[in-house]
């Protein structure tokens, strides 16, 4: 091959490369910043009245005064659509019975809305469910509300070439004429004066427990969940793992039995880990009963034999690594194969270790699979570190994925989602960045 | 020089298998008080990896207090040999040996002997040096904790012992806390002979101990020999001919497995017996 093309082989190369780089940068860009923003806004946010009132009333935060002065400055306002409301609804008593019947089910409609917004309407029996027994809490989905009581959302089936077309027409149209047309002028002008919204940090949401399965409050209980199965599964895995690499390094002979183990090892590095969490139901709930169903014991021991593989590989490379010169020293200075590796091969061995270790903790943090059968619940209370040998716990992982898929009111939290998936991103990026800290840190201490 | 038959007979080197050769201490070497006693005796001693004889049947007394030189072109059996002594070919597991290995009258491969406690009186220093990734002091204490030593005093004192009996005592004195790999490689070198003479062995095993070093730090370590010499009994294994020459009493010369020729240092540098030993030693090949 000539010079020339040599040349222009290496360039093209370069510039094939460099592409590949900036694509993958972009695409992490598209998932990343979405992730972020979305996260930022389930603690950032403005906040309305009725945000602050339950902040107040269920974690007993803010001050009474404040809320108490806000509550009368939105009174007046919210009284003037209570007002509208019970004039439409003395109209319709004096209706005939068939126009009646075709306002009642348009007239509940907008009842609903006005609930959603406002909280319940006075005169109306109290809801059972917390979340009928507030308004809306985030301006943003107030506006998105606001919108829903402006317009009716119609589809478009005229040319059957194409799909549906959407479109809106003025809720106003409907009630034309009637004591209830007033309503939607007055709610789009006045419904900041009736919410109050302000710029709210809401650092709650990380330390404060969920209300009705995540309509409103924090996420503490599933951040609380993640943090003891991967820390449950690391009380398992690493010691035993370090355990067994010793044991391949060190101890076991060249032969059948330890090729054995050692494909077999890798192997289970490979497997899918919903299996591990059929797994870790068949055998640590069914079999050998560590617990009579879901518990947070048996999620971190199904983590736990998911990392291992993972942990062994790591350590064993550490160890491996360890120059051999080492090793010869101690020997040579009258000490024994044990005492080298407890106080020569480990320390010097250390940092691979822990890095193995860390990233691991970060799988087990977020893997979701192998706690949907063992350990997980979507909706529950946030458990002390006694409860972890008999009950379950809410995780980040799966409550990410529940949220997203099962939730009723999936498309009312997606800030929770973002916020949660936002917090296990930070987790698992915490636990590297301090894996990476530590190794700096320990390696440094080797070199001197 | 006259000698009395006694003087004789402990300046023997060669064994019973070529009980003839007798050789002597070459005039301008000074005498070692209370040595020149076989410390080590080889009896058709091998070793062998797998099925590939490396060291083959050798027979010879190294002697007590003495400078015992081993060269060869490389890939002799030089190294074998010398790890054979403290048994660190234990770690290899293809590795076994047959004839047998005397120190002091015991056998290093007998049924009850105890490595262990073989490696405390036979230390070695390697050919590149391997401190610990400890601090300086620790690399010493180490052999000294590790048989028990506890008390701060003590180990303090056993540091500065070997530190000083290493010369490199004054250069460390001040920075025993920091890590051993920020020295040198000849400071390095010398903290290894050190930390080996911490354990207060009886024997030296030095495996090319300078081959990684610039001149300057191997005239140092070459002094050191030197000073230790008359204190323990030293092997020391070495390509570089004039090095042998330099700092030891006897040599060992070691040709694909077989121990050539083994003679007073001087002698067998102006007058070898043996031909391959002249074509080895007059550069004939390497
Ligand atoms: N671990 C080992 N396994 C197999 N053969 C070895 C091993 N170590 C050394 N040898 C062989 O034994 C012979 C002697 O090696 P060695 O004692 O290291 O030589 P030297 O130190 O004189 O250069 C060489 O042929 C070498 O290839
Ligand atoms: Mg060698």
């Amino acid at each position: 091959m000539n010079l020339g093309t040599r040349k222009i082989l290496d360039r093209s190369f370069t510039a094939v490369g460099i592409t590949s780089i900036l694509l993958m940068a972009a695409a992490l860009l598209v998932v990343v910043v979405p992730i972020f923003s979305g996260g930022i806004g389930a603690i950032f946010f403005k906040g309305t009245i009725e945000h602050r009132k339950i902040q107040y009333n269920e974690f007993e935060k803010g001050s009474r005064k404040v809320i108490d002065r806000q509550i009368a400055e939105v009174t007046p306002y919210r009284q003037e659509v209570y007002r509208i409301l019970d004039a439409f609804e003395a109209d319709m008593e004096t209706m005939e019975p068939a126009e009646k019947r075709d306002y009642l089910s348009k007239y509940k409609k907008v009842r609903d809305i006005v609930a959603h917004l406002l909280g319940p309407i006075p005169g109306d029996p109290e809801p059972i469910l917390l979340r009928y027994q507030y308004g809306t809490t985030r301006w943003e989905k107030a506006e998105e509300s606001l919108h829903d009581l402006m317009f009716v959302t119609k589809w478009d089936y005229s040319n059957p070439e194409e799909m549906a077309k959407q479109y809106f027409v003025p809720r106003a149209d409907e009630f034309a004429g009637t004591a209830l047309a007033a309503l939607f002028p007055y709610m789009e002008k006045n419904l900041d004066k009736m919410l109050l919204p302000e710029q709210t940090f809401y650092w709650g949401f990380l330390t404060e427990r969920s209300l009705d399965a995540h309509i409103f409050g924090g996420i503490w209980a599933e951040i609380q969940g993640t943090f003891f199965l991967a820390v449950g599964a690391m009380l398992f895995a690493f010691p035993l793992g370090v355990i067994a690499a010793i044991y391949f390094t060190e101890y076991a002979r060249e032969n059948f039995f330890t090729s054995v183990l050692r494909s077999a090892n890798s192997t289970l590095a490979g497997v899918p880990s919903i299996v591990f969490g059929l797994f870790g139901l068949a055998f640590f709930i069914n079999t050998i009963k560590v617990s009579d169903s879901k518990s947070v014991l048996a999620g971190s021991l199904t983590l736990a034999i998911m990392i291992l593989p993972t942990i062994i590989r790591a350590a064993e490379e550490a160890i491996l690594s360890v120059p051999r010169a080492y090793k010869e020293a101690s020997m040579g200075l009258g000490s024994t194969k044990w005492r080298t590796i407890l106080t020569v091969i480990l320390p010097a061995a250390l940092p691979g270790i822990i890095t193995g270790g860390i990233i691991s903790l970060g799988r087990a943090a977020g893997e979701t699979a192998p706690i949907i059968f063992t350990a997980a619940v979507s909706v529950g209370a946030t458990i002390g570190v006694a409860d972890v040998f008999t009950q379950p716990t809410p995780a980040l992982s799966w409550n990410i994925y529940n949220l997203a898929s099962e939730h009723e009111a999936a498309n009312e939290i997606r800030h929770v989602q973002y916020g949660m998936v936002l917090s296990l991103i930070s987790i698992v990026l915490l636990l590297n960045l301090s894996a990476i800290l530590l190794r700096a840190h320990v390696s440094k201490k080797l070199k001197g | 020089m006259q000698m009395t038959a006694e003087e004789k007979d402990t300046n023997r080197v060669a064994t019973e298998s070529n009980a003839t050769r007798e050789i002597f201490l070459p005039p301008e070497r000074e005498r070692v008080k209370d040595g020149g006693t076989p410390h080590v005796s080889a009896k058709n001693f091998s070793v062998f990896y797998g099925n590939f004889e490396a060291v083959k049947k050798v027979n010879a007394d190294i002697l007590s207090r003495y400078v015992t030189a081993i060269i060869g072109p490389s890939g002799c059996g030089k190294s074998t040999f010398l790890r054979a002594i403290n048994r660190m070919n234990d770690l290899i597991p293809s590795c076994y040996t047959s004839g047998s290995l005397l120190f002091d009258g015991e056998d290093i491969y007998g049924r009850y002997t105890d490595e262990v406690q073989l490696r405390k009186k036979i230390g070695m220093v390697f050919q590149k040096p391997n401190p610990f990734p400890k601090s300086i002091f620790d690399n010493i204490a180490y052999g000294p904790r590790l048989h028990g030593v506890k008390d701060k005093k003590a180990l303090e004192e056993i540091v500065e012992k070997s530190l000083q009996k290493a010369a490199l005592w004054d250069e460390v004195k001040d920075r025993l806390d920091r890590n051993a790999l920020g020295l040198s490689g000849g400071q390095q070198q010398r903290l290894c002979v050190a930390r080996t003479l911490a354990v207060e062995p009886e024997i030296l095993l030095l495996d090319e101990p300078t081959s990684a070093l610039d001149p300057k730090a191997t005239a140092k370590i070459e002094d050191l020999i030197e000073e230790l010499r008359g204190s323990y009994t030293i092997l020391i294994v070495t390509h570089n001919m004039q090095q042998a020459s330099r700092v030891s009493d006897y040599t060992m010369f070691y040709y694909e497995g077989d121990l050539v020729e083994y003679a007073p240092t001087k002698q067998l540098f102006t007058n070898p017996r043996d031909q391959v030993t002249e074509d080895y030693i007059t550069g004939r090949f390497s």
